[in-house]
């Protein structure tokens, strides 16, 4: 039991506290700062997926006015470790189509830009391999997040072959991305003096600051990160990509001269991670009355030849239900295509599609509602390590979200209602998402003019971490919240562990309560000038004797156009326990936000790989689709709020991500409840309902 | 080739020397220094850079700034005023109609061009054939569509806009 926050602060609705700076334009993004005498980058990208530069013209970009610095994998500075995705300008292969082979660096942007398309690059091409065949497959060590990469209890082999009811189906997930609207960005200075001082649009100042210490072999205390504000992230900025790495060549082959370098939209498609396409075949065997005697999950994923990424689908499998008999395993490909990474929610995402997808087709077959099947396999603790759970709640989200979307006037039958042309369903899944909180968390209280200075390099990527983290700081001092000042987003601040994971506020949340906490035992409530206190968070020890995860069931109504098959979702509720929300306001946003990324996964957004050419072939915001104003209609999100004691000082959970969980399982059932068509590989587009 | 053109951002006329390829955002952004709109795809697909043209609303990355010559540029900087921000401004922070706030600069400038086309009553795809405009929840969406906002602050953003719609 952790002792808890006496919430005075916590829990109250407020309006986003960098609201007006967002709203005004004024806040900075990492391309915003003003910069002395900037110079322009623009890369040249590799045309083909796999082979060799064989040759760089780049004569022309060189005698064009203005143009400082042509980069190739020639004269850029060597960069250490054996991290693939960071070699890059090191050597002449060509590992996936879309590689930057060479950069141009000029005094304006249009200038970098005409020189760079100016450069030619001859290449030697070999065979690319793009699409996952089976005979490529591997086993990977381990998965993200490091967990096992196979499991297996009882035999799921024989519950299969005795159970009364089996689902045996394949699901299929689309590639996506995370596509923040701010392009990743780097704004680099190099001085001798001082080191690398870098703006950059970053999940974690300090884990980019380690990394970029690592690749350019340069002590930390030298390298600066700065992101107070950050155009969204979704995982795609949790750690850094080839391209600020690039930008910082340039830099720190130019002392003295700021480097601005933005990702094209187009870039966005290659550089900066992805969510793997996967393929999971989903078992269930089950007693008549739909008691679950097996679960079964087997995922095929790609990955790249220059860095592994194993993403966790089989994980929610594996701790949702009860079942005696239990397998998961994920293999891989490793392709010549970009380097795929964190996109929200990683493997909760496409897993909670695919199980939540298959735990309806069990309704169904055995015909029982879907509530109650889940009712029935709720597990008494958790099915994957046997723990307790620090608190599961999903019961009773399923019933509130049942009440509020008017759940039980369902008549089970598919095709059992339309309006008009429109064939109408509806449909539930679960959400789930693990509660962590990150170790290597420091926070600083200072007491000044008056005021109380919080310091800690969290990262605010639209989560509201500005709001929060002053809240709960508030609370811990025991002050009204305009008697603290935070500061976050710079490495110069104590160490903050990533924006991601949705770990984010349980873990800086913490460690400001920690410090407010000795501040006070050592200095009482009237402190001198200057009197201040750093605390380090011990590494948490909860998840040794519980469980701890987040739940939610969310509701979709969804309508099918019986000549068209054109889809549209006119409800989405969701419920979750979050534990303690800490603002309501905010936390709302970012539950509805992840609820419509959701509903995108569900209907909108496909990375189409071109087999010949060898990369996405829709990648801009027109061919690649995401939700606009007129796909949302009546979206709501609501939570239990009951504090979980166990889980950290303030009992919350984490919400970034929990709300793209299910979704596109809630809305897949809705669509077979209204149509009896069962789509198992998003997006689900209209063609899927016709012939 | 480079050329001096004389635009009026935010209320202040400002000249300015910019290459011939540079785009009214990039004038603003890389020359001017105006950071309020936003490069979101550079491509006239994500509504981020949306300012105000001579009173209409445009993505800035659509034209080039020597086309723009004379022009009145307004960016929602300029929408704050001796009394504070603007009303749209005021109600997206209230409805917390934003959350990383990089779409919202761009947002907010679509908002205002929305509340003025419905007020001259102007239709869109949704509005009945010879009906008069009214900023329904449905128009309000259609209007907006043309501003994505990837962290999903679309009911947030209606709320705002029907707010200040009254
Ligand atoms: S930057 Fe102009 S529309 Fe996206
Ligand atoms: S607030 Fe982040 S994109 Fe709209």
């Amino acid at each position: 039991m952790t002792e808890q926050l006496t919430p005075v602060e916590i829990g109250r609705d407020r309006a986003r506290f960098d609201g007006a700076l967002k709203a005004e334009g004024a806040a900075p993004y990492a391309y915003d700062y003003p910069v002395e005498d900037p110079l322009y980058l623009w890369t040249v990208d590799s045309t083909i997926a796999k082979g060799r530069v064989a040759a760089i013209d780049a004569s022309a970009a060189e005698a064009t006015d203005g143009v400082v610095l042509v980069l190739t994998h020639d004269n850029a500075v060597r960069v250490s470790g054996d991290d693939l995705e960071y070699a890059v300008l090191q050597d002449p292969a060509v590992r996936f189509r879309g590689q930057v082979v060479a950069a141009v660096v000029a005094t304006t942007p249009e200038v970098a830009r005409a020189a760079a398309e100016s450069v030619v690059v001859r290449y030697d091409q070999e065979p690319h391999s793009v699409t996952v065949r089976a005979e490529d497959l591997y086993r990977p060590e381990k998965v993200n997040a490091g967990f096992p990469t196979d499991t297996d209890t009882g035999d799921l082999d024989a519950a299969m072959a005795s159970a009364a009811v089996t689902v045996d189906e394949g699901y299929v997930t689309a590639r996506t991305h995370a596509s923040p609207v701010e392009p990743h960005t780097t704004v680099a200075t190099w001085t001798d003096a001082d080191g690398f001082l870098v703006f950059e649009s970053s999940q974690s100042a300090h884990g980019f600051r380690r990394v970029f210490s690592d690749v350019f072999e340069v002590p930390a205390e030298r390298v600066r990160v700065i992101a107070p504000f950050v155009g969204g992230g979704f995982g795609s900025k949790g750690m850094p990509h080839a391209g600020a790495v690039v930008a910082m060549m340039a830099a720190r082959a130019l002392p003295g001269r700021p480097v601005k370098y933005a990702h094209t939209r187009r870039q966005m498609f290659r550089l900066v991670g992805y969510r793997p396409r996967a393929e999971q075949r989903v078992r269930l065997a089950a007693d008549a009355d739909g008691t679950l005697l097996g679960v079964g999950v087997d995922v095929v994923q790609e990955s790249s030849v220059v860095k592994e990424y194993a993403e966790q689908s089989a994980m929610p499998a594996r701790t949702m239900y009860a079942a005696p008999h239990r397998r998961t395993s994920h293999r891989l490909a490793a392709l010549d295509v970009p380097v795929p990474s964190w996109m929200r929610a990683p493997g909760e995402a496409p897993g909670m599609f695919a199980l939540e997808s298959a735990m309806d087709e069990l309704a169904h077959e055995c015909g029982i509602d879907p509530i109650e099947l889940r009712v029935l396999n709720e597990p008494a603790v958790d099915p994957d390590t046997g723990l307790p759970h620090s608190s599961r709640y999903l019961v009773r989200c399923l019933r509130a979200g049942a009440d509020l979307f008017g759940w039980y006037h369902r008549d089970p039958r598919v095709r059992s209602r339309r309006q008009g042309p429109w064939l109408v369903g509806h449909g539930v899944a679960a959400s789930t998402y693990p509660a962590y909180r990150q170790p290597n968390n420091t926070a600083l209280v200072r007491f000044a003019d008056g005021r109380y200075q919080v310091e800690i390099a969290a990262a605010d990527i639209g989560t509201g971490a500005w709001t929060a983290l002053n809240q709960i700081a508030a609370d811990a001092l025991g002050v009204p919240v305009d008697e603290v000042d935070l500061a976050i987003g710079d490495s110069a601040l104590p160490v903050a562990s990533v924006a991601g994971g949705s770990s984010g506020t349980a873990s800086w949340g913490t460690a400001i309560v920690t410090a407010a906490r000795q501040f006070r035992e050592k200095f009482g409530s009237h402190p001198a000038e200057d009197d201040e206190v750093r605390a380090d968070v011990p590494a948490p020890t909860v998840a040794e004797e519980f469980a701890t995860h987040a739940h939610g069931a969310q509701f979709a109504e969804v309508h099918v156009h019986e000549d068209t098959g054109e889809i549209r979702v006119p409800r989405l509720y969701g419920v979750f326990d979050a534990g303690q929300v800490i603002n309501p306001r905010t936390a709302r946003s970012q539950l509805v936000g992840g609820m419509v990324m959701g509903m995108s996964m569900a209907l909108h957004e496909d990375s189409v790989m071109d087999p010949a050419l060898g990369h996405t072939a829709n990648p801009d915001l027109a061919d690649y689709h995401i939700p606009v104003n007129a796909d949302v209609c009546d979206l709501r999100a609501e939570w239990l709020g009951i504090p979980d004691h166990r889980l950290n000082p303030m009992g919350s959970k984490g919400i970034g991500e929990i709300g793209i969980t299910g979704t596109a399982a809630a809305i897949a059932n809705a669509a077979f409840h209204a149509t009896g068509v069962r789509v198992r590989e998003l997006p689900i587009t209209l063609d899927k309902f016709l012939g | 080739m480079e050329a001096d053109i004389t635009l009026r951002v935010d209320g202040e006329e400002r000249v300015v020397t910019v290459d011939t390829r540079t785009t009214l955002l990039d004038a603003l952004r890389d020359r001017l220094g105006v950071t309020a709109p936003k490069k979101g795809c550079d491509h006239g697909q994500c509504g981020s850079c949306t300012v105000l043209v001579d009173g209409r609303r445009e993505v800035s990355c659509l034209s080039l700034a020597v086309a723009k010559d004379g022009a009145e540029v307004v960016t929602a900087a300029g929408l704050v005023d001796a009394d504070g921000p603007h009303p749209v401004q005021r109600a997206f922070v209230d409805n917390d109609a934003l959350q990383c706030g990089f779409c919202t600069p761009g947002q907010v400038c679509s908002a205002v061009g929305v509340l003025a086309e419905a007020e001259a009553g102007w239709p869109s795809a949704v509005t009945a054939p010879g009906a008069t405009p009214e900023l329904t929840d449905a128009e309000i969406k259609e209007r907006m569509s043309g501003n994505l906002c990837r962290c999903g602050a679309y009911p947030g953003i209606v709320a705002a806009v029907r707010e200040v719609a009254g």
